[in-house]
This record gives structure tokens, C-alpha cells and sequence, in this order.
């Protein structure tokens, strides 16, 4: 190993360990996906303009394209093979999987990596930009379709499952925070969408 | 004894039918765990990566390519180019009746013919150090002058018949436009437009026991398997690619350079190389929809009847390899006049070669007539859906076919219903919502229900579940999920003792993941082999350890479907909101209802059926591929700079079906992955109108566009 362009790192992946040897160049996402095999997290621009890559890092979104593995040390690193319990799915997951928030599936990791911290921004009272009243005591908006558009357009799906990835983040939403505002899934009220799904669930 | 019926709970009550009830994705728990495995994303020992290195200039020649800097940099194994690449066999003609495109076969020569061209591969031991070496690769050209200039009435457009013929006309065209009471006359353009797919293309190759192996992201093996096989003269058996997983497609991922690349680089290197395109590579490696300029001439009675249609669409190609766009099809189909002509042109430009992209033909060529005939309406002071029912052909009006089964008019009644049609104020810019203008819009689609043959194998096996090969492709498209509902169906038995295999050219020759024709074309490759299947279990045999196996083939049954116009219809509406201070067009709502045949799963087919219109809202205000005439490449070929609808661009969505019974059709599907775009960006384009009284025949309506065209009509306010 040739000190001047790799060194031996340590890094926090879903709270395990992992010491390898990287070229300093390595992104951490190429750390994920070619180093450590940890291929859930995709790469689908590696410029930062798609969010396919979106993992948690100190439990906060951040695409893992733009950032050097060397300099992820010391951080909490949280991607989608962390998010199940066991054979028990997140609840963001079994939303996705149960209300069809995706096509090809290849964006999905991000979008629900970005869902998961949508709901808790939101939970923490942080605003959006269509949130109308971003007073602090106004507290968290009501997680409306909107704002879960708003929060969640940091990350491309060319499939154009954007109706199904919302009603999925309401979902999971609505399930992790039983006090939280009520969420409405879509405008559209009771369709033959929704019974659709309902069933498929 | 150990048939499937008596095992079956059939035996005492027959299950209900799968098809046609919503079912979750059979892969989806691998989806959202991130276990899924893409092309790119699995292991090999020994893997090298090779990086492709791309043109600088639009056209020329390869002087030099200085190769021993790059060898000599860390890690470096080999710089594959036109001087010492293998040769390839290129006079064939591949799966889809063409020959392979030269973008394709890469480093057979030194000639440059677009910007982006494949010049070399740098295959080195980690990712990072093949992409800094092809990045420091050193290629010398000599340069030539290039013309990219795409614009109507070029004079060295010529008629191109591609996967239909390029001109059709009958009767005479200006007696009766002269005749008619009213007449539109107007041209319309699309710009370039990418799949951009999130997955990029990406591919590993490997030679293992003297076959080659090829995972790949991909929306046919059979396809890819069958073009790797004739340009590297191997025994078909000699290769297979599987494609388990594939993160979208629309028409992009056949055979590109990557794969041929990598092949080569595989045999040279003798172990596994993976290559993978960069987002910007995709740009102009990846294909395209080429942009389109069409003049659409229409002229009607008074009472809204066609004497006249004339839809003439240009394309471009590239100078090396020949693809039309044909959007004059769109008219082919959908509307009967006395005197009815239409034509397909392109122009042969120093530009990549354009291919295949959701809805080919059909999602321009819909935006120019659906928007030319919201133009007859207002001029026939006619509402829009009823001009388009006045004008309901009873055969093909160029084939003279008759339809197998035609319900355009059933969506836009049952489309009209929902919507909230009636009673609609035909005034242009005359509603208001605080700062944005309301208008509404509607169009009419239709897409081709065609088949390939396929074949299927399907096994019985010894603990009473079944299992299915075949070599299709899920691109996204629930495909996987869909057969194994069909499958349960046509076996009599739930869908839990089915399992569906795909992606593996070893299955058998398959039809590819392309022209809505995959599921239908699969099912019925399956339908066929269950129903043999079920008569061999029938007679009571044991089944033995490895199973009892049938396999069909679907080739004479598809050859001896009777002629006729098989479509799928649809009916698009769209509330748009427009500021005309700021410029922005909102998509308030849409709805489509489509007559597409049975549906096989309602959850994934709507799903679809709202991706493609999602596209239509893409379309029409955000997709657009600008090149610099002076360099011969694009401005920001990335997804920052170019534009597909966000999260944040579609509000409320929806997609809903008729019933669509086809007698004479032996499977009933029709596919349901292009029309949703389909008139689309025409119903949006058309609501803009209603909500501003300007006509934009130019997508995308960008911003500048919608204040441009207000301005103009400021002193006419």
C-alpha cells in the first residue's frame, strides 16, 4: 500500500466495523459497492443530481457519491441493508413493497433511505420549501402530499412512480407516528388505485 | 400418484384467477432491501474494470492514440482501440432485421463520425485507476467539418421505411384542402430526448469453460446474445448473458459498446472485465430519441369530418448507421380523410445514431396531430373529443384492415366522465386562480399490440410447485410478476407453487422487453407450454425426480395470427395551471383510461400506465438534449442539465382501464408500457392553450417560451 495515494480506514456501516485499505480517490459510495460488497446502494449519475446513492451518514441524508470514503471515518454510516430488523422490513420498506413505490427498482434504495430521514425532519419540525408558516412555535406542517413531494425531489425516479413513492412515504409515516398530523395518501380520495393496493397488501 | 391436480387445492375448489387481481412484486422484498443484484453489482475473483474513453471532436480521424503513457500508469492492464482491438463480423443481419449499428462495433477503424464515439477501453485492476488512465488518454485527431443542423426542409431528407413504410397517400391533397371549410396548417418540433434510465449501462464478461458468459443490463438476452455470437463468430451456444435485475430501459439497452468492449477486453485479458457507462458517456453512447419536425395539414368540413390529413415528420440519423423516428404513424392509425398522406424522413447528420425510446414515433408523432386537431376543434367551433369521434375510421385507414378491436371511444366517454369534461367553457384564458391561468386539454393515444415469437419452458416438478424459463426481461415493467400470475392461471394453481426464472438467454429464444410486445408475447409462449404441460399431468404419470418438462414455441402461432389493426387506444386529459409572470406550467392533474386489453396485474399496470403519462408531463415542459453547433456535443449532459420530471412536477396522477375484449386474439393482452405516453404531452400542450390562448408547437414549454409567446399576444389583450 503506497501511503501517498491509499490509506487504512475504519468505517461505521449500520453499526458494524469494516478496516480496509482504500485509494484515496474511492467515493464512499465505490467503498460500498466495490470494496465491501454492500452493492444496495446504487450509483446513477455519481455527480450528486440523481440521489440514488443517498445513505445516512450521523442520521442524516447525504449522497454517498460526493463524499471520500477517507473522509467518512468516525462517522454513522446507515444504508439500505441497514434499515430491515432482521426478516422484518422497515416500515418505509414494507410500504414501498406493499403500495408498488417503484418500477425497476433501481432508484428504490435511495428513496427510501431519503424517506426515512424526510419522516424524521419532518417529525423534528424542519421546514420545506413549500412549508407555508416555517415559524419555529408553528411546529411540524402537516405531512401533506405536497410537502412529501417537496422533501423527496432530491431523488430521481424515471420510472415516474412518484405518485406511488408518496402515498408510500405517507404510509410509513402515518405508521411510525401514531400522535404526528394526519397525512392524506393521495387527492384523489377513494379510488380503484388505493382498493387496488389495499388488496395487494 | 403424483399428477399437479390431485395435489392442486383445483381438485376440490379451483382457485380464483390470479390474473387480473393486484399482487405485490414477486422480487420486491430483494428490491427495497438493496439485495437485488444489477449487472454491475456482482462478484467476481480476478475482476479487472475497463473504462471507455470517448471522441472530442464531431467528426475526423484517428491520427495517434498514445497508449504507452497510460500503460505505464498504476494498475493499468491494456488500451483497447482501433489498432489492435480483435475484428468483429458485422455483416449480419441481427434479431430486430437490421444490421448492427456501428456505434456499437467499436474499434473496427479510425474514422470518427459524432462526438462521444467510442475510441478506446483502459482496462485496469480498480475503477479508480481505469478512470483517471482513459481520462489521461491522449487521442490525436484530425479534424473535419461536421453538420449537426437539424431544421425542417433540409434538402437531403430522405425517405427512410424502417419498421414501416415511409411514405403512404391517397387521394388529392390540395383539391381537397381547397374544399374543406376549415384548414389547419402547422408545423410542430420535438427536441432530442434520453431515456436516462437510473441504471446505467453496465455489463461484466467473462470467458468460463470455453463459453462466454455475459451479465448485463439488458431488455432481451436473446437479443443480446444472438448479436454478441455473430460479431464475435461464436456457435450460438458458445455465449450466454443473463439479466436478473435491470434498473430501466425504455428502448436504450440492447447492444451497445460496452458489451462489445468488454467482450473483447474479456478474450484478450482472459479474465472477468466490467464495464460500465458513465452518466455522461450515456448521452452519446446510449442512443436517443432524435428530435423531430413535423407539418401537419388538416382540412374539414364544417361539421368537423377530414377531407384532408397530412402528416409529414423529419428525423434525423446518424452517418453511419440508419434509424427513423416514425412519428407519421401516428396518423396511420387513428384517422381516415379523403385525401390522407403521410411520410417519414431523416437526415443524415454527424450526430450518434438515434434508437428506439418508450413510444418511438408514436410520442412525437401524437404531439403534432392530437395538437393540430385541438386546432381543427377550435376552428370548427367543435369540442375536441367530439371532433375526434366524428372522425372514428372503421378499417385502418392506410392498411384498410379492419380493427381487432377499437374502444377509442369508449375512454374519452368514460375519460370525459371522470374528468369532469362536460360543460366545459371552450374560451381560451378566460379562468383564473390568483396568479395562475387554468386551462384544460385532452388527446387521444393508441400503440400497436404486437407479438414476438418466444419460447417457454415449463417444468412440473416433484414436490408440486412448477417452474417457468424463459428468457424474458423485467425491466421495471412487473414482467416477472405478471407471468407468474399467468402461469398459475393457465396451470390451475395458486401462485405460490409458481416460480418464474427470466433473464437467462439459455432459457430459449424469447421476445425482448420492447414495443409493449414482451408480456403478451411471453404469455402466450407460456399459456402454450402450461396447456401441454396440463394434458402430459392429466394422464396421470408419476412426476419423476428432475420433473416432468415441456417447452414451447410460439413462432407459427404468431405467424398465423390473422391481419388486422391491433391496438391499444387511450383517451388523455390534463389541468394545467400557467403564471404567465414567471412563465411556469404546473400539471394540476391528469387522467388517462386506456382500452388495453385484460390487464394482468392491476398494481403494476397502473403504475406503468402513470410512468408513461409521467413521461408525458417530461415531455412537455422538461425534456430537452441542447448541442453546441460548434463542438458538435451537448450543453450539461447530465441530469442537471437535462431535465426529467422530479417528485415535485407531478401532483395527481391517474391511470384506469376499460374493458377490452379482443375475440379473435388468442392471449388478450396488449401491453400497456408505451401508451401512457402517448398524447400525453399533446393533452398537456392543449390545456396550455385552453388556460393562455397561445399555441406552443415547440416542446419542451419552457418558461421563456410561455412569456415569449404571451408578450406576443400582450397588444391584442
Amino acid at each position: 500500500m503506497d501511503p501517498s495515494t491509499s490509506s487504512a480506514i475504519t468505517l461505521n456501516i449500520n453499526g458494524e466495523k469494516h478496516t480496509l485499505s482504500v485509494d484515496h480517490r474511492t467515493t464512499l459510495l465505490d467503498a460500498l459497492r466495490e470494496r465491501l460488497e454492500m452493492t444496495g446502494t446504487k450509483k446513477g449519475c455519481d455527480q450528486g443530481q440523481c440521489g440514488a446513492c443517498t445513505v445516512l451518514v450521523d442520521g442524516r441524508r447525504a449522497v454517498s457519491c460526493l463524499q471520500f470514503a477517507v473522509a467518512a471515518e468516525d462517522r454513522q454510516i446507515t444504508t439500505i441493508e441497514g434499515m430491515a430488523e432482521g426478516d422484518e422490513l422497515h416500515p418505509v420498506q414494507q410500504a414501498f413493497l406493499d403500495l408498488d413505490g417503484y418500477q425497476c427498482g433501481y432508484c428504490t434504495p435511495g428513496q427510501i433511505c431519503s424517506a426515512v430521514a424526510v419522516i424524521e425532519e419532518h417529525a423534528a419540525g424542519w421546514p420545506s420549501a413549500v412549508t407555508d408558516d416555517v415559524r419555529p412555535e408553528a411546529g411540524p406542517p402537516p405531512l401533506t402530499p405536497e410537502e412529501i413531494r417537496e422533501r423527496m425531489s432530491g431523488n430521481l425516479c424515471r420510472c415516474g412512480a412518484y405518485t406511488s413513492i408518496v402515498q408510500a412515504v405517507a404510509r410509513a409515516a402515518r405508521s411510525g407516528r401514531a400522535a404526528g398530523p394526519p397525512a392524506t395518501a393521495s387527492a384523489a380520495g377513494d379510488t380503484q388505485e388505493e382498493k387496488d393496493k389495499e388488496a395487494a397488501a | 400418484m403424483t399428477t399437479a391436480a390431485p395435489r392442486s387445492t383445483a381438485a376440490a375448489t379451483p382457485p380464483a384467477g390470479a390474473v387480473g387481481t393486484a399482487h405485490t412484486r414477486v422480487e420486491g422484498v430483494e428490491k427495497v432491501t438493496g439485495a437485488a443484484r444489477y449487472a454491475g453489482e456482482i462478484p467476481f475473483a480476478g475482476l479487472a474494470h475497463g473504462w471507455l474513453a470517448v471522441s472530442t471532436v464531431a467528426r475526423g480521424r484517428i491520427r495517434s492514440i498514445d497508449t504507452d503513457a497510460v500503460l505505464a500508469m498504476p494498475g493499468v492492464l491494456a488500451v483497447l482501440h482501433h489498432g489492435n482491438a480483435p475484428r468483429l463480423e458485422t455483416d449480419y443481419i441481427g434479431m430486430l432485421g437490421t444490421r448492427p449499428d456501428p456505434t456499437c462495433t467499436v474499434f473496427q477503424h479510425d474514422r470518427v463520425p459524432s462526438m462521444g464515439w467510442p475510441v478506446a477501453l483502459v482496462v485496469a485492476e480498480t475503477p479508480e485507476q481505469a478512470r483517471e488512465a482513459a481520462e489521461s488518454l491522449v487521442v490525436d485527431y484530425e479534424q473535419q467539418p461536421h453538420d449537426i443542423d437539424f431544421h425542417s426542409g433540409r434538402p437531403d431528407a430522405v425517405g427512410l421505411d424502417g419498421h414501416m413504410p415511409a411514405v403512404t397517400g391517397k387521394g388529392d391533397l390540395e383539391a381537397e384542402l381547397a374544399a374543406s371549410a376549415a384548414v389547419v396548417d402547422a408545423e410542430y418540433t420535438t427536441p432530442e430526448e434520453h431515456h436516462s434510465m437510473m441504471e446505467p449501462h453496465a455489463v461484466t464478461a467473462l470467458w468460463d469453460g470455453g463459453r462466454l458468459e455475459v451479465f448485463d443490463s439488458n431488455q432481451g438476452a436473446t437479443w443480446v446474445v444472438g448479436e454478441l455470437a455473430k460479431m464475435f463468430s461464436l456457435e450460438p451456444s458458445a455465449v450466454r448473458v443473463r439479466s436478473e435485475h435491470v434498473g430501466g430501459g425504455f428502448g436504450s439497452k440492447g447492444v451497445r459498446a460496452h458489451q462489445v468492449a468488454a467482450v473483447m477486453a474479456a478474450t484478450v485479458l482472459r479474465r472477468p472485465v466490467r464495464v460500465v457507462m458513465t452518466r455522461r458517456q450515456m448521452f452519446s453512447l446510449a442512443g436517443y430519441r432524435s428530435p423531430t419536425a413535423q407539418r401537419v395539414r388538416l382540412g374539414a368540413d364544417a361539421d368537423g369530418r377530414l377531407r384532408a390529413l397530412e402528416h409529414r415528420s423529419l428525423s434525423l440519423t446518424s452517418t453511419v448507421h440508419d434509424f427513423v423516428e416514425p412519428s407519421a404513424g401516428h396518423s396511420r392509425v387513428m384517422y381516415d380523410a379523403d385525401a390522407h398522406h403521410t411520410a417519414n424522413q431523416v437526415v443524415r447528420l454527424d450526430l450518434p445514431t438515434p434508437t428506439f425510446m418508450r413510444a418511438p414515433g408514436e410520442a412525437p408523432g401524437s404531439f403534432a396531430m392530437e395538437c393540430a386537431l385541438d386546432e381543427l376543434a377550435v376552428k370548427c367551433g367543435l369540442d375536441p373529443i367530439e371532433l375526434r369521434l366524428r372522425n372514428e375510421p372503421e378499417r385502418g385507414p392506410v392498411s384498410g384492415l379492419p380493427f381487432s378491436s377499437r374502444n377509442l371511444a369508449a375512454c374519452f366517454r368514460e375519460g370525459a366522465r371522470r374528468f369532469g369534461w362536460a360543460g366545459r367553457d371552450p374560451r381560451p384564458g378566460v379562468r383564473r386562480d390568483g396568479r395562475w391561468l387554468l386551462g384544460t386539454g385532452t388527446a387521444a393515444a393508441s400503440f400497436g399490440a404486437g407479438a414476438g415469437p418466444s419460447t417457454a419452458v415449463l417444468t412440473a416438478e416433484a414436490d408440486g410447485t412448477f417452474t417457468v424459463r424463459i428468457a424474458a426481461a423485467d425491466i421495471g415493467t412487473g414482467a416477472r410478476t405478471a407471468l407468474t400470475l399467468i402461469a398459475a392461471d393457465a396451470l390451475g394453481v395458486t401462485t405460490d407453487r409458481v416460480r418464474v426464472r427470466i433473464g437467462d438467454s439459455d432459457f430459449g429464444p424469447a421476445m425482448i422487453a420492447g414495443g409493449s410486445m414482451g408480456t403478451r408475447s411471453w404469455a402466450w409462449a407460456v399459456n402454450t407450454a402450461a396447456a401441454e404441460l396440463r394434458e402430459r399431468l392429466a394422464l396421470g404419470a408419476d412426476i419423476p425426480p428432475e420433473g416432468i418438462t415441456v417447452r414451447s414455441d410460439t413462432t407459427a402461432a404468431v405467424g398465423a395470427l390473422a391481419r388486422k389493426e391491433r391496438h391499444s387506444y387511450g383517451a388523455q386529459f390534463a389541468e394545467v395551471a400557467v403564471d404567465l409572470t414567471t412563465g411556469e406550467v404546473r400539471v394540476r392533474r391528469m387522467l388517462g383510461i386506456f382500452a388495453a386489453g385484460r390487464i394482468v396485474n392491476p398494481l403494476t399496470a397502473r403504475n406503468q400506465l402513470v410512468g408513461g403519462m409521467v413521461w408525458g408531463i417530461s415531455m412537455a415542459l422538461h425534456e430537452e438534449a441542447v448541442r453546441d453547433r460548434a463542438t458538435g456535443g451537448h450543453y450539461g449532459a447530465d441530469l442537471a442539465g437535462y431535465h426529467v420530471a422530479t417528485n415535485a412536477d407531478v401532483q395527481d396522477i391517474e391511470a384506469d382501464w376499460i374493458e377490452d375484449h379482443d375475440p379473435d386474439d388468442p392471449v388478450g393482452i396488449k401491453g400497456v408500457g408505451e401508451i401512457g405516453i402517448v398524447g400525453a404531452a399533446a393533452a398537456v400542450a392543449n390545456a396550455v392553450w385552453h388556460a393562455t390562448g397561445a399555441r406552443h408547437r415547440d416542446l419542451p414549454i419552457r418558461p421563456d417560451r410561455v412569456l415569449r409567446a404571451a408578450a406576443e399576444k400582450a397588444p391584442h389583450a
